[in-house]
Protein backbone atom coordinates (compact mmCIF):
# COMPACT_ATOMS: atom_id res chain seq x y z
CA UNK A 1 0.00 0.00 0.00
CA UNK A 2 2.67 2.47 0.99
CA UNK A 3 5.09 1.33 -1.69
CA UNK A 4 3.89 2.91 -4.93
CA UNK A 5 4.42 0.76 -7.99
CA UNK A 6 3.04 0.21 -11.45
CA UNK A 7 -0.23 -1.17 -10.10
CA UNK A 8 -1.05 2.10 -8.37
CA UNK A 9 -0.67 4.09 -11.57
CA UNK A 10 -2.75 1.58 -13.49
CA UNK A 11 -5.41 1.80 -10.80
CA UNK A 12 -5.44 5.59 -11.07
CA UNK A 13 -5.81 5.30 -14.84
CA UNK A 14 -8.68 2.83 -14.42
CA UNK A 15 -10.49 5.13 -11.98
CA UNK A 16 -10.18 8.16 -14.27
CA UNK A 17 -11.27 6.10 -17.28
CA UNK A 18 -14.36 4.93 -15.39
CA UNK A 19 -15.19 8.48 -14.30
CA UNK A 20 -15.00 9.55 -17.95
CA UNK A 21 -17.33 6.75 -19.09
CA UNK A 22 -19.81 7.52 -16.29
CA UNK A 23 -19.66 11.19 -17.29
CA UNK A 24 -20.75 10.24 -20.81
CA UNK A 25 -23.71 8.35 -19.34
CA UNK A 26 -24.75 11.05 -16.88
CA UNK A 27 -24.54 14.22 -18.96
CA UNK A 28 -27.21 13.62 -21.57
CA UNK A 29 -27.95 17.29 -22.12
CA UNK A 30 -24.63 19.06 -22.34
CA UNK A 31 -22.32 18.22 -25.23
CA UNK A 32 -19.44 20.26 -23.78
CA UNK A 33 -19.24 18.05 -20.68
CA UNK A 34 -19.46 15.04 -23.00
CA UNK A 35 -16.36 16.25 -24.86
CA UNK A 36 -14.60 16.85 -21.55
CA UNK A 37 -15.40 13.26 -20.51
CA UNK A 38 -13.76 12.06 -23.73
CA UNK A 39 -10.68 14.10 -22.79
CA UNK A 40 -10.67 12.39 -19.38
CA UNK A 41 -10.76 8.97 -21.05
CA UNK A 42 -7.87 9.91 -23.34
CA UNK A 43 -5.73 11.18 -20.49
CA UNK A 44 -6.41 7.97 -18.53
CA UNK A 45 -5.02 6.04 -21.51
CA UNK A 46 -2.04 8.40 -21.45
CA UNK A 47 -1.41 7.62 -17.77
CA UNK A 48 -1.41 3.90 -18.56
CA UNK A 49 0.99 4.32 -21.50
CA UNK A 50 3.44 6.50 -19.57
CA UNK A 51 3.48 4.29 -16.47
CA UNK A 52 4.04 1.14 -18.54
CA UNK A 53 6.77 2.95 -20.46
CA UNK A 54 8.58 4.02 -17.30
CA UNK A 55 8.26 0.72 -15.45
CA UNK A 56 9.19 -1.34 -18.51
CA UNK A 57 12.10 0.94 -19.42
CA UNK A 58 10.78 1.31 -22.95
CA UNK A 59 10.56 4.77 -24.49
CA UNK A 60 8.00 3.82 -27.17
CA UNK A 61 5.11 4.24 -24.75
CA UNK A 62 5.96 7.89 -24.29
CA UNK A 63 6.22 8.38 -28.05
CA UNK A 64 2.75 6.91 -28.46
CA UNK A 65 1.49 9.17 -25.70
CA UNK A 66 2.55 12.12 -27.83
CA UNK A 67 0.54 10.78 -30.76
CA UNK A 68 -2.49 10.25 -28.52
CA UNK A 69 -2.05 13.85 -27.37
CA UNK A 70 -2.03 15.04 -30.99
CA UNK A 71 -5.19 13.16 -31.83
CA UNK A 72 -6.86 14.43 -28.64
CA UNK A 73 -6.07 18.04 -29.56
CA UNK A 74 -7.38 17.57 -33.12
CA UNK A 75 -10.51 15.85 -31.81
CA UNK A 76 -11.23 18.65 -29.35
CA UNK A 77 -10.82 21.30 -32.06
CA UNK A 78 -13.10 19.53 -34.55
CA UNK A 79 -15.67 18.60 -31.89
CA UNK A 80 -15.94 22.13 -30.57
CA UNK A 81 -16.19 23.50 -34.12
CA UNK A 82 -19.07 21.11 -34.84
CA UNK A 83 -20.65 22.17 -31.54
CA UNK A 84 -20.44 25.87 -32.46
CA UNK A 85 -22.01 25.22 -35.87
CA UNK A 86 -24.75 23.13 -34.28
CA UNK A 87 -25.51 25.83 -31.75
CA UNK A 88 -25.68 28.41 -34.54
CA UNK A 89 -28.25 26.33 -36.42
CA UNK A 90 -30.41 25.01 -33.58
CA UNK A 91 -29.86 27.38 -30.68
CA UNK A 92 -29.23 24.60 -28.16
CA UNK A 93 -26.60 22.05 -27.24
CA UNK A 94 -28.92 19.32 -25.98
CA UNK A 95 -27.85 15.83 -26.96
CA UNK A 96 -31.50 14.93 -27.56
CA UNK A 97 -31.78 17.63 -30.25
CA UNK A 98 -28.99 16.10 -32.31
CA UNK A 99 -31.17 13.81 -34.42
CA UNK A 100 -30.99 15.29 -37.90
CA UNK A 101 -29.57 12.13 -39.41
CA UNK A 102 -32.34 9.98 -37.95
CA UNK A 103 -34.59 10.78 -40.89
CA UNK B 1 10.30 6.15 -0.99
CA UNK B 2 7.84 7.47 1.58
CA UNK B 3 7.95 10.92 0.02
CA UNK B 4 7.22 9.36 -3.38
CA UNK B 5 4.11 7.63 -2.06
CA UNK B 6 2.91 10.73 -0.22
CA UNK B 7 3.27 12.85 -3.38
CA UNK B 8 1.59 10.15 -5.48
CA UNK B 9 -1.42 9.91 -3.18
CA UNK B 10 -1.66 13.71 -2.94
CA UNK B 11 -1.75 14.24 -6.70
CA UNK B 12 -3.92 11.24 -7.47
CA UNK B 13 -6.52 12.25 -4.88
CA UNK B 14 -6.64 15.73 -6.42
CA UNK B 15 -6.94 14.13 -9.86
CA UNK B 16 -9.81 11.83 -8.90
CA UNK B 17 -11.65 14.57 -7.01
CA UNK B 18 -11.37 17.03 -9.88
CA UNK B 19 -12.46 14.43 -12.47
CA UNK B 20 -15.57 13.72 -10.40
CA UNK B 21 -16.22 17.46 -10.21
CA UNK B 22 -15.81 17.76 -14.01
CA UNK B 23 -18.68 15.40 -14.68
CA UNK B 24 -20.92 16.52 -11.81
CA UNK B 25 -20.60 20.29 -11.39
CA UNK B 26 -23.64 22.35 -12.29
CA UNK B 27 -21.79 25.23 -13.91
CA UNK B 28 -19.90 24.34 -17.08
CA UNK B 29 -17.28 27.03 -16.41
CA UNK B 30 -16.50 25.31 -13.11
CA UNK B 31 -16.24 22.01 -14.97
CA UNK B 32 -13.64 23.50 -17.32
CA UNK B 33 -11.65 24.86 -14.38
CA UNK B 34 -11.70 21.46 -12.69
CA UNK B 35 -10.56 19.96 -15.99
CA UNK B 36 -7.57 22.34 -15.89
CA UNK B 37 -6.81 21.24 -12.31
CA UNK B 38 -7.04 17.63 -13.46
CA UNK B 39 -4.57 18.17 -16.30
CA UNK B 40 -2.12 20.05 -14.06
CA UNK B 41 -2.06 17.31 -11.43
CA UNK B 42 -1.73 14.60 -14.07
CA UNK B 43 1.23 16.42 -15.59
CA UNK B 44 2.76 16.60 -12.09
CA UNK B 45 2.30 12.82 -11.88
CA UNK B 46 4.07 12.43 -15.25
CA UNK B 47 6.99 14.54 -14.05
CA UNK B 48 7.12 12.49 -10.86
CA UNK B 49 7.25 9.28 -12.91
CA UNK B 50 10.29 10.53 -14.80
CA UNK B 51 8.59 11.54 -18.04
CA UNK B 52 9.37 15.27 -17.77
CA UNK B 53 8.94 16.02 -21.46
CA UNK B 54 5.45 14.55 -21.57
CA UNK B 55 4.49 16.36 -18.38
CA UNK B 56 5.45 19.67 -19.92
CA UNK B 57 3.79 18.79 -23.25
CA UNK B 58 0.62 17.86 -21.36
CA UNK B 59 0.68 21.24 -19.66
CA UNK B 60 1.22 23.08 -22.94
CA UNK B 61 -1.24 21.15 -25.09
CA UNK B 62 -4.04 20.40 -22.63
CA UNK B 63 -4.01 23.42 -20.34
CA UNK B 64 -2.71 25.92 -22.87
CA UNK B 65 -4.71 24.86 -25.91
CA UNK B 66 -7.55 22.41 -25.24
CA UNK B 67 -8.86 23.86 -21.96
CA UNK B 68 -8.66 27.41 -23.31
CA UNK B 69 -10.57 26.24 -26.40
CA UNK B 70 -13.26 24.79 -24.11
CA UNK B 71 -13.39 28.07 -22.18
CA UNK B 72 -13.79 30.07 -25.38
CA UNK B 73 -16.62 27.85 -26.60
CA UNK B 74 -18.42 28.02 -23.24
CA UNK B 75 -18.03 31.80 -23.39
CA UNK B 76 -19.33 32.05 -26.96
CA UNK B 77 -22.37 29.81 -26.47
CA UNK B 78 -24.79 31.95 -24.54
CA UNK B 79 -27.35 29.66 -22.91
CA UNK B 80 -28.54 28.86 -19.43
CA UNK B 81 -26.36 25.98 -18.37
CA UNK B 82 -28.15 25.21 -15.11
CA UNK B 83 -31.22 23.75 -16.80
CA UNK B 84 -29.00 21.36 -18.73
CA UNK B 85 -28.41 19.36 -15.55
CA UNK B 86 -32.05 18.38 -15.10
CA UNK B 87 -31.75 14.81 -16.38
CA UNK B 88 -28.73 14.08 -14.20
CA UNK B 89 -30.47 12.02 -11.54
CA UNK B 90 -32.47 9.94 -14.04
CA UNK B 91 -29.33 8.43 -15.47
CA UNK B 92 -27.43 8.15 -12.18
CA UNK B 93 -28.34 4.52 -11.23
CA UNK B 94 -27.75 3.16 -14.73
CA UNK B 95 -24.54 5.15 -15.23
CA UNK B 96 -23.06 4.19 -11.89
CA UNK B 97 -23.93 0.53 -12.50
CA UNK B 98 -22.07 0.57 -15.83
CA UNK B 99 -19.21 2.47 -14.21
CA UNK B 100 -18.91 -0.01 -11.37
CA UNK B 101 -18.83 -2.94 -13.80
CA UNK B 102 -16.12 -1.27 -15.91
CA UNK B 103 -14.05 -0.40 -12.83
CA UNK B 104 -14.36 -3.95 -11.52
CA UNK B 105 -13.29 -5.39 -14.88
CA UNK B 106 -10.29 -3.08 -15.09
CA UNK B 107 -9.14 -3.93 -11.56
CA UNK B 108 -9.58 -7.64 -12.19
CA UNK B 109 -7.45 -7.25 -15.31
CA UNK B 110 -4.72 -5.35 -13.45
CA UNK B 111 -4.77 -7.89 -10.64
CA UNK B 112 -4.55 -10.87 -13.00
CA UNK B 113 -1.77 -9.24 -14.97
CA UNK B 114 0.46 -9.47 -11.89
CA UNK B 115 0.54 -13.25 -12.18
CA UNK B 116 1.72 -13.21 -15.79
CA UNK B 117 5.45 -13.36 -15.20
CA UNK B 118 6.94 -13.06 -18.69
CA UNK B 119 5.25 -9.76 -19.41
CA UNK B 120 8.13 -7.47 -18.50
CA UNK B 121 10.59 -8.78 -21.08
CA UNK B 122 9.19 -7.19 -24.22
CA UNK B 123 11.14 -3.93 -24.20
CA UNK B 124 12.93 -3.23 -27.44
CA UNK B 125 14.15 0.34 -27.15
CA UNK B 126 15.56 0.59 -23.66
CA UNK B 127 15.56 3.92 -21.84
CA UNK B 128 19.11 5.16 -21.53
CA UNK B 129 19.71 6.60 -18.07
CA UNK B 130 22.69 8.67 -19.25
CA UNK B 131 20.67 11.12 -21.37
CA UNK B 132 17.63 13.20 -20.50
CA UNK B 133 14.06 12.17 -21.17
CA UNK B 134 13.61 14.78 -23.89
CA UNK B 135 16.74 13.63 -25.68
CA UNK B 136 15.74 9.98 -25.61
CA UNK B 137 12.27 10.77 -27.01
CA UNK B 138 13.89 12.87 -29.72
CA UNK B 139 16.30 10.07 -30.58
CA UNK B 140 13.37 7.77 -31.27
CA UNK B 141 10.80 10.12 -32.72
CA UNK B 142 12.96 11.52 -35.53
CA UNK B 143 14.39 8.19 -36.62
CA UNK B 144 12.18 5.14 -36.07
CA UNK B 145 8.88 6.99 -35.81
CA UNK B 146 9.42 9.75 -38.37
CA UNK B 147 6.46 8.68 -40.52
CA UNK B 148 4.11 8.59 -37.53
CA UNK B 149 5.41 11.99 -36.53
CA UNK B 150 4.70 13.49 -39.95
CA UNK B 151 1.28 11.84 -40.11
CA UNK B 152 0.42 13.41 -36.76
CA UNK B 153 1.42 16.76 -38.22
CA UNK B 154 -0.90 16.14 -41.15
CA UNK B 155 -3.69 15.22 -38.71
CA UNK B 156 -3.22 18.56 -36.96
CA UNK B 157 -3.27 20.39 -40.31
CA UNK B 158 -6.48 18.62 -41.37
CA UNK B 159 -8.06 19.42 -38.00
CA UNK B 160 -7.12 23.08 -38.33
CA UNK B 161 -8.50 23.37 -41.87
CA UNK B 162 -11.64 21.48 -40.87
CA UNK B 163 -12.30 23.66 -37.83
CA UNK B 164 -11.84 26.86 -39.85
CA UNK B 165 -14.03 25.56 -42.68
CA UNK B 166 -16.78 24.46 -40.29
CA UNK B 167 -17.04 27.72 -38.41
CA UNK B 168 -16.48 30.05 -41.38
CA UNK B 169 -19.55 31.99 -42.37
CA UNK B 170 -20.02 34.45 -45.22
CA UNK B 171 -21.32 37.86 -44.23
CA UNK B 172 -22.26 40.64 -46.61
CA UNK B 173 -20.93 43.53 -44.57
CA UNK B 174 -17.45 42.06 -44.36
CA UNK B 175 -15.14 43.18 -47.14
CA UNK B 176 -12.85 40.40 -48.30
CA UNK B 177 -9.93 40.42 -50.66
CA UNK B 178 -10.77 39.28 -54.19
CA UNK B 179 -7.48 38.63 -55.90
CA UNK B 180 -8.86 38.16 -59.44
CA UNK B 181 -10.71 41.44 -59.21
CA UNK B 182 -7.61 43.15 -57.90
CA UNK B 183 -5.27 41.85 -60.55
CA UNK B 184 -7.58 42.39 -63.51
CA UNK B 185 -8.22 46.02 -62.64
CA UNK B 186 -7.50 48.47 -65.47
CA UNK B 187 -6.31 52.04 -65.28
CA UNK B 188 -9.28 53.25 -67.28
CA UNK B 189 -11.73 51.84 -64.74
CA UNK B 190 -10.34 53.67 -61.78
CA UNK B 191 -8.54 56.86 -62.85
CA UNK B 192 -9.80 59.60 -65.17
CA UNK B 193 -8.57 63.07 -65.98
CA UNK B 194 -11.21 65.79 -65.61
CA UNK B 195 -10.99 69.37 -66.76
CA UNK B 196 -12.02 71.64 -63.88
CA UNK B 197 -13.25 75.14 -64.69
CA UNK B 198 -12.06 78.00 -62.54
CA UNK B 199 -14.39 79.08 -59.69
CA UNK B 200 -16.90 76.37 -60.65
CA UNK B 201 -15.51 73.31 -58.98
CA UNK B 202 -16.53 69.81 -59.88
CA UNK B 203 -19.07 67.38 -58.56
CA UNK B 204 -17.80 63.89 -58.03
CA UNK B 205 -20.52 61.30 -57.97
CA UNK B 206 -19.67 58.36 -55.82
Amino acid sequence: MIDVGLGHYLGLGAVIFTIGVVGIFLNRKNVIVLLMSIELILIAVNINLVSFSVYQQDIVGQVFTMFVLTVAAAEAAIGLAILVVFFRNKGSIHVDDINNLKG
Amino acid sequence: MLAHSIVFYFFSLITIFSSIMVISSKNTIHAVFFLILDFVSISCLFIMLGAEFLGMITLIVYVGAVAVLFLFVVMMININFSELKSGFLNYLPFGSLIGLVILLELFIMVGAWKYKDNFLTTGEIVINKEITNTQSIGNVIYTDYIHYFQISGIILLVAMIGAILLTFQKRDFLKRQNIIQQVSRERSDSVSVVKVETYKGIKIDD
